[in-house]
């Protein structure tokens, strides 16, 4: 995969993001007119709810966590050239088997060990589910994102089928999911807060895993090769198609244990909204990252303040919050224009001066 | 309690199949010409909000539907404008435009959420409608319903009876010689991005306003474009054996529908995702197939105009229903030097 504008000094980047941001900024404000909704108030309610208080950034931090796991997962998948759209369909299984293996917990004379076996599973479960896709991808020919899309719609069905089926509530099924588990079998988190410093270092230590596994080891080189030019890699002696499995299994490792933080850490059940979305917002994260690992964590940052900021814009200006998604998708969209926009002007640049010179080059007789 | 009405069932069918027929048909028109768009499930989420809006307050089913049109238009304007003048990628464009056309439906659709609004009628046509059993079938539906039975046609003959068709598909196999020979690619993919986006906008309208008729969230149409994309793949990127899968599809739906009621003991659940793993499993049948006839015809001559073999001809045909060959430089931008 190519890295548009990776060349680029501090100062273009940041020339870059302004001039993306003044877009973005006035594209959103001329939907709002659209919808009815006062502009300011709107960006003042967004901002007031993640960063209002110290509570309301500690939800910020929450949704952070998971869009952190799933884009460490997901620059491996890109590292190698594969869109593993599937990475939704990897939370929420993720979900299902910590679920399934906290289930076995409850009211068990060792309770702490069906925790502890919760994430392991959670994360051999997202791997799996990963694995199918990209088996389908090397195996079948079947294009990674049909492969992905499907499975995230069966991994969908599979969470209703459980929540109104197998394992619902005693006497009520219902869309607020399964029971409640008691609170010996929750992240441990801050009294107040809600927010489980456990799942913060889970996403931290993700962080540093993947850069050091991406920048220092021969796996991460050899995804790299294979990303860059499959048929050269396949004359040194690799086999893309190994390697695509090996990334889609690490892509949805941490998928998977994104899924096992929703459920320990964040809902404390099994809800059909488990994955929030978190793992298609990721992959807009990463491309809005340009693929730098260190680009990520302020850009999820950012991502997950809009989110969760924008939850509170049905009650206090009745519009609805999904104007967070338009928000971040026309962001994403904006930079890659102005990527692109770049690349143009400089390819046209290159033509005149070359006119230019053939111009008062003296002509051969 | 097993009788289906075969004529009802089969009119169900043919209505039913319109709004992913339509979207099916743009998406060929414009993978034909070298262009995917696969902002498709957004597309025709942000069109059915769309003309239902513009239904509601103008009272005109027409600037519904137009207004609908031009969305799906633009949008796949937009991402045949980044592709061919910005160099970007048509796939990261098409996934960002999906996700945020969703999100853009839900966000300005909100306030007209279950409200009741207009909806195309059916209506017979005369004459036709008295022919037995083909009448009932055909010529009882509404305005877009026939609207997508024509599209089949039309798409058909603009694709390979026309001087124009030629230089859509020209550009999507081999942009250079079609440059080489006066044909300027990239005006050609924005255009037909444009065409094929204007189906796609027809489709959403086509839910709203008359098979799933309302906006809500989730709306019913949710994923629909995902299967478009695939029945492109399916139909070989030809306009009637792309037709022939929207209408397999709808018929399967429907045996899903009265399968329901007939086995309440298999959850709901199963019957709503079921045609994503089909979907796949579709997918793998024609790679396999694929394969099996690259290896039954060498030299890569196509099953349909098999050069001089004659061994295993049932064989070839089957695969020859099967296969079909994308247009060589699909999602490959051209850049002249």
């Amino acid at each position: 995969m190519t890295i548009p504008g990776s060349h680029l000094s501090i100062w273009g980047r940041f020339r870059q993001m302004t001039v993306s941001l003044i877009a973005v900024f006035m594209f959103t404000t001329l939907v709002l007119y659209l919808a009815g909704a006062p502009p300011w108030p709107a960006y003042y309610h967004i901002t007031r709810g993640a960063l209002g208080s110290w509570i309301k950034f500690s939800h910020v931090i929450k949704a952070w966590i998971p869009l952190m796991l799933c884009s460490c997962g997901l620059l491996y998948t890109f590292r190698i050239g594969l869109w593993n759209i599937g990475v939704e369909g990897q939370v929420m299984i993720g979900a299902v088997l910590a679920t399934a293996v906290l289930r076995t917990g409850v009211d068990d004379s060792a309770p702490m060990v069906s925790f502890f076996l919760a994430f392991p599973a959670a994360i051999l479960g997202g791997s799996a589910w990963a694995i199918i896709a990209g088996w389908l991808k090397t195996r079948g020919e079947v294009h990674e994102i049909f492969a992905g899309l499907g499975m995230n719609f069966v991994a969908q069905g599979v969470i209703l089928w459980l929540i109104f089926g197998p394992w619902k509530r005693p006497g009520v099924a219902s869309m607020s999911g399964t029971a409640l588990f008691p609170d010996y079998l929750w992240l441990s988190y801050v009294p107040g807060f809600r927010l489980s410093p456990v799942g913060l270092v889970m996403a931290i230590m993700a962080l540093v895993a993947t850069a050091l596994m991406l920048r220092y080891t021969r796996i991460g080189l050899n995804l790299k090769a294979i990303g860059a030019n499959a048929r050269a890699a396949v004359l040194f002696g690799l086999r893309p198609g190994r390697y695509m499995l090996l990334a889609m299994a690490f892509g949805g490792g941490f998928a998977g244990l994104a899924g096992a933080v929703q459920v320990t850490g964040v809902y404390h059940r099994l809800i059909p909204a488990i994955s929030s979305n978190y793992g298609y917002l990721a992959l807009l994260v990463v491309m809005l990252a340009n693929y730098n690992i260190w680009l990520v964590p302020p850009v999820a940052l950012f991502f997950a303040g809009l989110n969760v900021g924008s939850i509170q814009l049905p009650i206090v200006l009745q519009v609805d919050s999904s104007l967070a998604g338009v928000i971040q998708g026309a962001l994403v969209l904006t930079v890659l224009a102005v990527h692109g926009f770049r690349e143009w002007r400089k390819i046209h640049r290159r033509r005149s001066t070359e006119n230019m010179a053939a111009k008062e080059a003296p002509a051969d007789v | 309690m097993f009788e289906i009405d075969t004529s009802i069932m089969l009119a169900g069918v043919i209505a039913g199949a319109a709004p992913v027929l339509l979207a099916t048909l743009g998406e060929t028109i414009t993978e034909r010409a070298g262009i995917i768009n696969l902002s498709l499930d957004g597309t025709i989420l942000l069109s059915a909000m769309t003309a239902f809006v513009v239904a509601y307050n103008t009272h005109s089913l027409v600037l519904g539907f137009s207004a609908a049109a031009l969305v799906g238009g633009l949008i796949g304007l937009i991402v045949a404008f980044f592709s061919v003048y910005l160099g970007q990628s048509q796939v990261a464009v098409g996934f960002v435009l999906t996700l945020m056309t969703r999100d853009l439906a839900y966000f300005l659709g909100s306030p007209y959420a279950r409200l009741h609004g207009p909806q195309a009628l059916p209506f017979s046509i005369p004459i036709l409608k008295d022919i037995p059993f083909i009448g009932s079938i055909f010529f009882s539906h509404s305005l877009p319903v026939y609207l997508s039975l024509a599209g089949i046609f039309i798409c058909w003959w603009y694709l390979f009876r026309t001087p124009m068709g030629l230089n859509l598909r020209s550009v999507g196999e081999n942009p250079a010689a079609a440059y080489a020979r006066g044909i300027n690619p990239g005006l050609h993919q924005l255009l037909y991005a444009l065409c094929g986006g204007l189906l796609v906008g027809l489709a959403g309208a086509t839910f709203s306003l008359a098979v799933k008729p309302g906006w809500g969230r989730p709306q019913g149409a949710e994923g629909t474009g995902w299967i478009a994309l695939a029945l492109v793949i399916f139909g070989g990127w030809h306009p009637v054996r792309a037709a022939f899968g929207a209408y397999l599809f709808a018929f399967l739906q429907i045996i899903g529908i009265y399968l329901q009621g007939w086995l309440p003991s298999v959850p709901t659940q199963v019957f709503q995702v079921a045609p994503f793993p089909l979907m796949i499993f579709t997918l793998l049948i024609i790679s396999y197939a694929q394969k099996a006839s690259d290896k039954i015809v060498p030299g890569g001559e196509t099953l349909t105009r098999p050069a001089g073999h004659h061994g295993h001809r049932w064989l070839q045909r089957l695969l020859g229903l099967l296969t079909g060959d994308a247009p060589a430089a699909l999602g490959q931008p051209f850049r002249p030097e």
